[in-house]
């Protein structure tokens, strides 16, 4: 497959960045896959691998004054949005050092101060949040805009659907991403999504909506840019399209029997990692050398922050009671 | 100084005062302004009872009309509240909470828990409940004991003017998400209101008329029908209740409630809400486990059936609590003889 989008505006240190975000989103997700075989990991654990280059494609479009809602599947959105690797890798073995002191875990692994308001339980979930913090940037005056990732079955949900008609008439800065992996836990997304693309219920909202081939970081950051940059001017929301494939089941233990040979084509012939490697070593922007010591130092990250969250200590009885009230 | 003014716009002057004094306070919520996007006024009603009528002008920007989709704007309200803003939504009536549940108890009740304590989400909705307007099964019922089971929620039931705006005041000062519910039928009461603005605390119940033979633990409307038996059976039966109005079922000021139930060993509670798992249930439960030794006769609950709200007016009038049912239920715990 080629590349078709002309990139604007990535200097050699913005790609470095931008494959160190993916690298370590792999690395993270293929390593919990492992450790979750083992049975450490407690609870319900969802796999972005795969997906990387929406998540690094949105957000290194983003700065301080942004804000993004997540998925059950969040884990590389928080990557991508700068949350601490090793208190998200505690935080999904339940451990008092994580991100969320243990009392998140994986599905609701969060960092206000990195614009990240949240994995989410519930499908459909993040987007009505997100109109919220477009409301208050807008009002505030600060620039800032905020992303809704959703999957095609967050995509079937009444909450998205109001919320984008809420952005447009409300004309906020607000950014609707929906990551069409094929599958709503076992329900083909080509049954469950009645339209032909999800992005052509754009039309319905009064908003741009756009296609991208989810497996190629450059045509994810490019309309992402021009999104944004749009919201940022008051032009307001837009809905984008990810179309890829996710490399895990639904949750880890899923035996996948809903779908054939999809995973090893997707990983042979499009994976985004592989594609941006290709490109940007052709274009001699970055080396192999390059690449290889981003490999190692990521491998290194997720190598501690395994061997730490393991170590870590576990929340205590008292720990059990806090944090339910500001004040109360 | 304090003048007679009713309770829908004690709640409009706490809205004034605390957007007045506090810039990222907003409003917002279903014709809030009323007619955005029609050829006429722009403040054509303020919310479908008139209660932020007038906050449009005062407060340009600031007071939001919204489409009829309450998860998309409630959840907006909540996720302005972690970036910054103390939105004041308007559920309009708290029946639809059946479209937007989720944004409030799984998303504004637990951030702040499931995030560690790293989380503030100062939202306020405000929401209308209670029978009486022969709005039927979809339009009247009460709900709040939905809501106080979820940690992570404050729930207030102000029964007075005074009460509402003072805990309308509190409510958007605070920094965990309320729920604030006004009872249809008492919107145009009047009572004596200071003009300055002023916060009534949560947790704290009050007790609004002393009494040495009977406690009476009520809420929101059922106050003033508790006042009104309690001073029947005064004047016909010399018997002395003492009345006390929760003012908040989450916080709970259990102590009030327990220290009368000691000195008068009997206890009613007077709750509009259906009888299973409500706020009678968990006030009964209370007295019976840390007052046992107190009662002198079996708890009473006056509340309304485990039945929809019904439309007819012969219906409705006997689903509604009244004044003869709690007398009744009062003779029954002082005539108690083992």
């Amino acid at each position: 497959m080629t590349d078709t989008v002309e990139r604007k505006s990535l200097t050699r240190e913005d790609l470095l960045d931008v494959y160190r975000t993916m690298r370590t989103i792999r690395e993270f997700e293929e390593r919990v896959h492992a450790e979750f075989a083992t049975g450490d990991i407690p609870g319900f654990v969802h796999l972005y691998a795969g997906e990387e280059a929406s998540a690094a494609g949105v957000c290194s479009n983003l700065d301080d004054r942004d804000t993004i809602a997540s998925t059950h599947r969040g884990h590389g959105h928080c990557i991508a949005r700068g949350v601490d690797v090793a208190e998200m890798m505690a935080e999904i073995y339940g451990r008092k050092t994580g991100s969320c002191h243990g009392k998140g875990g994986s599905m609701h692994i969060a960092d206000l101060s990195k614009g990240m308001l949240g994995a989410n339980g519930i499908v459909g979930g993040g987007p009505p949040l997100i109109c919220g913090t477009a409301l208050a940037a807008k009002i505030k005056g600060t620039g800032g805009v905020s992303v809704a990732f959703f999957g095609d079955g967050g995509s079937n949900q009444g909450t998205t659907l109001e919320s984008m008609n809420l952005a447009s008439v409300w004309n906020l800065p607000a950014i609707f991403v929906a990551e069409n992996n094929g599958y709503a836990e076992t329900t083909s997304s080509t049954w469950s999504v009645a339209s032909d693309n999800i992005a052509d219920r754009a039309a319905g909202f009064g908003m741009p909506g756009v296609i991208v081939d989810g497996f190629d970081f450059f045509a994810a950051h490019e309309a992402a840019r021009e999104a944004i940059a749009r919201a940022r001017e008051g032009g307001g929301p837009t809905l984008i399209e990810m179309k890829f494939t996710r490399y895990f089941g639904h949750f880890e233990g899923d035996q996948q029997t809903y779908r054939a040979d999809e995973v090893a084509r997707a990983r042979a012939e499009f994976d985004c990692l592989k594609r941006f490697a290709d490109r940007v070593t052709e274009t001699g922007e970055l080396s192999r050398a390059d690449l290889d010591a981003v490999d190692a130092e990521v491998a290194t990250l997720i190598d501690a922050a395994v061997a730490d969250a393991k170590a870590a200590p576990l929340p205590t009885e008292a720990d059990l009671l806090t944090d339910v009230y500001v004040r109360y | 100084m304090a003048r007679n003014i009713t309770y829908r716009e004690a709640i409009n002057e706490a809205l004034t005062q605390e957007m007045e004094r506090d810039d990222t306070v907003i409003v917002m919520g279903e014709d809030n302004a009323g007619g955005a996007g029609a050829p006429g006024e722009d403040d054509a009603w303020g919310g479908v009872l008139g209660v932020t009528k007038g906050l449009y002008h005062k407060f340009p920007g600031r007071v939001l009309d919204t489409p009829i989709s309450e998860s998309a704007f409630i959840g907006a309200a909540v996720g302005a509240a972690t970036a910054g803003l103390r939105p004041v939504a308007e559920l309009m009536f708290v029946d639809f909470m059946g479209v937007c549940f989720d944004q409030i108890y799984n998303q504004a009740a637990k951030f702040r828990y499931m995030f560690g304590g790293k989380a503030v989400t100062p939202v306020v909705i405000r929401t209308m409940y209670g029978a009486g307007l022969r709005a039927a099964a979809q339009h009247s019922q009460c709900l709040y004991p939905l809501f106080t089971h979820i940690p992570g929620l404050k729930v207030v039931l102000p029964a007075t003017p005074y009460d509402a705006k003072g805990l309308l005041t509190q409510a958007i000062r605070d920094n965990d998400p309320v729920i604030f519910f006004e009872h249809k039928a008492l919107y145009d009461m009047s009572g004596p209101v200071p003009e300055e603005s002023y916060a009534l605390p949560f947790g704290e119940a009050n007790v609004v008329r002393e009494g040495a033979d009977v406690t009476i633990v009520t809420l929101g409307r059922m106050v003033h029908t508790s006042l009104s038996a309690a001073a029947e059976l005064a004047a016909s039966d010399g018997v002395q209740c003492e009345v006390i109005d929760l003012r908040t079922t989450s916080p709970l000021d259990a102590d009030t409630v327990l220290e009368s139930v000691e000195a008068t060993g009997r206890l009613v509670v007077v709750d509009e809400a259906h009888p299973r798992c409500s706020i009678a249930t968990d006030i009964s439960a209370l007295v019976a486990q840390r007052a046992f030794g107190a009662l002198r006769a079996p708890i009473e609950m006056v509340t309304a059936p485990h039945t929809p709200v019904p439309f007819s007016t012969a219906l409705e009038d006997i689903f509604i609590p009244d004044a003869q049912r709690i007398a009744n239920a009062v003779k029954t715990v002082t005539g108690w003889n083992p």
